[in-house]
């Protein structure tokens, strides 16, 4: 006996929008039987990992500080993954441009003027795409397989995050901590409302940003070649549309939001570069634009869902005693979930009694 | 001819297949017997492959019986299939290229046979059939004949009591296919029942004893070819009087050359295919030229370098006497050249995409109203859609439904319409009417002449000889990469340009227009 999957002669489209609510309704399930596997009530878990943390204001504030560097590499992942480029790296991206970000008021703490943020925001926009430019174009020019190249990237952007806060960007009056010197005040982005919580305008960024994406693949020619090429690469060769400069366009656009997330990090929410810029927020981006349908304007929400898992998983360490791992549990049972609707949406699974191929007579 | 009397081998009893609620095969019936050349005729999409499909186990029928010698089978997949006695070739090959012959055979006999058995035994198959083959030839360095060959052979050595072809000589010269012919007809006095599945009326009226003729997966009738005409069969196939083209009788000869190739010279498009070889022709404004040859002689190669998808040096391909070789597929389009490509699906259309989207796929850049700035005009790519369905008479079942979603005809008027719609100087055609009903095919060859009447200078690429005797003024013939001279239409006949089909001919010297 074997599963067999048989494609949908048509696939129930209500259903295409329909698979993510169900993909994260299954998660939920799935989390609940868990936590009581784990000794937990599970009404009582569930509501400490995903309704305290947004219950009051100040944790609002945090969510959106988590959710803005997902959105934002969530959208640029939705346009390098519908174009056929699978750029895994986004969290090496927003590394490199983190450092190249604050680069400007660690080397030069002097100069203080309101130049000095929107420079550091395109500075850090620059890195990101330089990052993403390296394996754009080992896979333009040798055909080198880009899911492995920007994958081990990021291993390259941690050593050397590492190595410069610990080395020569560690802070002189810091008492050898391995962190940099602390940005001033022209050098970090504004709070949104400082009474209530910690969020900044970083947030606005993302959501302006993921909105421009979206009408860009929605809209404009640039998006129609993104779609066809991801699609139909033969057709789009037919069309004109060029597929290696597609690779880099993907790429560098991914790169560019992966900096900008990673400078508003620091800039935002730290305020100084440490050893680990991100939790991880590179690849949760990968979930996000799978959960938001490839749609920057889905990865919105899917950036808001995936960000309370991070929430919850710090709630879960607090008033569970359980370890802040199971965030990331959830963020794998969701992509699972989700990914395991779709394949069902577009398959039918058979069971099939005959023996596979045996050598015939 | 005599059937061999051997009863009844295969028998169907109201055999249906749906998809969805497309039914693909409506309560099928019709009978084999041992050593009989059974046809099964039919259009594109009347539902003949899926039958075989059933028959060979690939698929499942919804409902019916399968009797194999009276007694009803369930075949599940393709081992149980040749465990009967069901031996297959298909129309698209499943070989391996860089394998050899006896390796690929080896592949599909019981595993515990030696490789060297199984050349030895190849090999004496091969010849007592007439298939000559070499066991340690790798199957890139064979011709399409011979991979069939190989296929063919793979199936007698499992000693099949039924053989289905799929349409087997759509990539055969006629000069090969006689030859086919006689293996067939030898293994069918052996006892060995033949499935001929095929839409050339010719062959089936020379080869087979009897005929079932399906019609939207319905069988509208059985015959006795030889008592038939082309004609009575045709209207069996496709139902309703067959347009005729109306012929013109234009000379073209002193007009301005538009397409002109000068010692064209390419690799393939991948390691295992033909490139093109000092290739040299002009087509004139307001002709038809037409370019005859079996399929991977290098017209994908040429079809590429005409249309720019691929480039090549500047003065090997000119337009208007415009160096255009080093331009991309975008820029030839503004200089009024327009292509349609062999595959209509995943080529010339995005299969998932509307029509209206599939119009921004090539008219972009040469409709002013397509954008604002940045920014595709939705609404102008709706109404060019519609201006194309109405002028070409594109029948789809909503107002802008996926390409992928109407059927080939129809699609390929789309396809045509788009790219001719606005006037065109030079259009490209690579295989015109491939897997297109028959009342499609003529509107769009008649499309074609009354560009060419227009003024277009006009270059079809087609497998189908027919085609290309009734529409084009002029004929080559390629082969292994490189073309013939062209010869006016009616200087020509069919067995000519099929000896060319094989590479025996002289090739072209130096420039000729």
């Amino acid at each position: 006996m074997r599963l067999e999957l048989i494609k949908r002669s048509a696939p129930a489209p209500a259903m295409r929008f329909l698979s993510p609510l169900l993909g994260l309704f299954l998660a939920l399930i799935a989390g609940a039987i868990m936590f009581s596997a784990l000794g937990k009530a599970p009404d009582r878990a569930l509501y400490a990992f995903f309704i305290e943390p947004i219950s009051e204001m100040w944790s609002v504030h945090e969510l959106l500080i988590k959710a803005a560097p997902l959105i934002l590499m969530g959208a640029g992942l939705c346009i390098c993954f519908q174009s056929n480029n699978w750029n895994i790296g986004a969290e090496g991206q927003m590394i490199v441009g983190a450092i190249f970000g604050a680069a400007l008021p660690i080397l030069l703490p002097d100069v203080q003027n309101f130049l000095i943020l929107p420079l550091m925001l395109i500075f850090g926009i620059m890195g990101g795409m330089l990052y993403g430019f390296i394996p754009a174009l080992l896979k333009a020019k040798f055909k080198t397989n880009e899911i492995l190249t920007s994958l081990m990237l990021v291993y390259v952007a941690q050593m050397l995050l590492d190595w410069i806060v610990r080395g020569p960007w560690r802070n002189p009056e810091g008492l050898n901590f391995p962190e940099s010197r602390r940005f001033h005040e022209w050098a970090r982005i504004p709070e949104m409302m400082p009474a209530d919580g910690r969020a900044n305008w970083g947030f606005v960024i993302a959501i302006v940003v993921a909105i421009a994406l979206g009408v860009m693949l929605a809209k404009s020619l640039k998006g129609f070649e993104v779609k066809v090429i991801g699609t139909s690469p033969k057709a789009a060769q037919f069309a004109g549309f060029d597929a290696k400069k597609m690779i880099f366009f993907s790429f560098l656009l991914a790169g560019g939001c992966a900096g900008l997330a990673g400078i508003i990090e620091v800039a935002g929410a730290t305020g100084q570069l440490r050893p680990t810029v991100s939790p991880g927020y590179g690849f949760t981006a990968i979930i996000v634009a799978y959960l938001g349908r490839l749609n920057p304007i889905g990865a919105i929400v899917a950036g808001l869902v995936l960000a309370l898992t991070y929430l919850g998983g710090e709630a879960a360490q607090i008033s569970l005693g359980l370890s802040d791992k199971i965030a990331r549990v959830f963020q794998g049972l969701i992509l699972f979930f989700v990914l395991a609707c779709d394949t069902l949406i577009l398959y039918k699974i058979r069971l099939s009694f005959g023996a596979a191929q045996k050598g015939a007579a | 001819m005599t059937t061999n009397g051997g009863g009844t081998l295969l028998a169907l009893d109201g055999i249906s297949k749906y998809y969805g609620s497309f039914k693909a095969n409506d309560q099928i019936n019709f009978a084999i017997q041992a050593g009989e050349i059974h046809a099964l005729l039919g259009e594109n999409g009347a539902g003949k492959s899926t039958l075989v499909k059933m028959l060979y186990g690939s698929l499942q029928p919804d409902e019916g019986r399968i009797l194999w010698q009276g007694k009803p089978v369930h075949i599940s997949n393709p081992a149980e299939a040749r465990a009967l006695g069901v031996g297959m070739v298909f129309q698209h090959f499943s070989l391996f290229d860089a394998l050899t012959v006896a390796e690929n055979i080896a592949l599909a006999m019981p595993k515990d046979q030696k490789l060297s058995d199984i050349a030895k035994r190849l090999e004496a198959v091969s010849k007592e059939y007439g298939l000559p083959l070499k066991a340690d030839a790798r199957i890139h360095d064979l011709s399409v004949g011979e991979r069939q060959r190989v296929e063919i052979v793979r199936c007698l050595l499992q000693e099949p009591k039924l053989l289905i072809l799929d349409e087997p000589t759509s990539v055969l010269t006629p000069q090969e296919s006689e030859d086919l012919f006689k293996v067939l007809r030898r293994l069918s006095s052996e006892g060995t029942a033949i499935l001929y599945i095929s839409h050339k009326l010719a062959e089936v009226q020379a080869l087979c004893q009897n005929a079932t003729i399906l019609r939207h997966g319905k069988v509208v009738g059985e015959c006795v070819p030889a008592e038939e005409t082309p004609l009575s069969l045709a209207k069996m196939m496709v139902g309703d009087d067959i347009h005729e083209i109306a012929p013109r009788a234009t000379t073209s000869d002193g007009a301005e050359v538009i397409l002109q190739v000068s010692d064209l010279t390419a690799d393939g498009l991948t390691g295992f295919e033909t490139s093109l070889k000092h290739i040299n022709f002009g087509v004139r404004m307001g002709e038809v030229a037409g370019i005859a040859g079996i399929a991977g002689n290098g017209q994908s190669e040429l079809f590429a370098v005409l249309s720019g998808e691929r480039t090549s040096a500047p003065d090997m391909v000119k337009i208007n006497g415009e160096p255009v070789g080093h331009l991309s597929i975008l820029q030839r389009r503004k200089k009024g050249a327009m292509f349609v490509s062999e595959e209509r699906l995943g080529h010339a259309a995005v299969p998932e995409m509307s029509l209206s989207d599939n119009v921004v796929l090539t008219r972009h850049g040469l409709e002013k109203d397509l954008q604002t700035g940045p920014f595709i005009r939705h609404g102008t790519a709706k109404r060019l859609k519609d201006k194309i369905a109405q002028m070409f008479d594109v029948r789809k079942g909503n107002d802008d439904p996926t390409a992928m979603s109407l059927s080939g005809g129809n699609l390929q008027k789309f396809v045509l319409g788009r790219e001719v719609m606005a006037g065109a100087k030079l259009v490209i055609v690579n295989q015109p009417t491939w897997g297109v009903d028959a009342g499609s095919a003529a509107q769009l060859r008649q499309n074609l002449i009354d560009l060419a009447a227009a003024g277009a200078a006009i270059l079809v690429i087609s497998q189908d000889l027919d085609e290309l005797f009734e529409i084009s003024d002029r004929l080559a013939t390629m082969a292994e990469g490189e073309l013939s001279d062209f010869v006016p239409t009616s200087q020509t006949n069919r067995n000519e340009v099929g000896l060319k089909m094989t590479g025996a001919f002289v090739p072209a010297e130096g420039a000729s227009a």
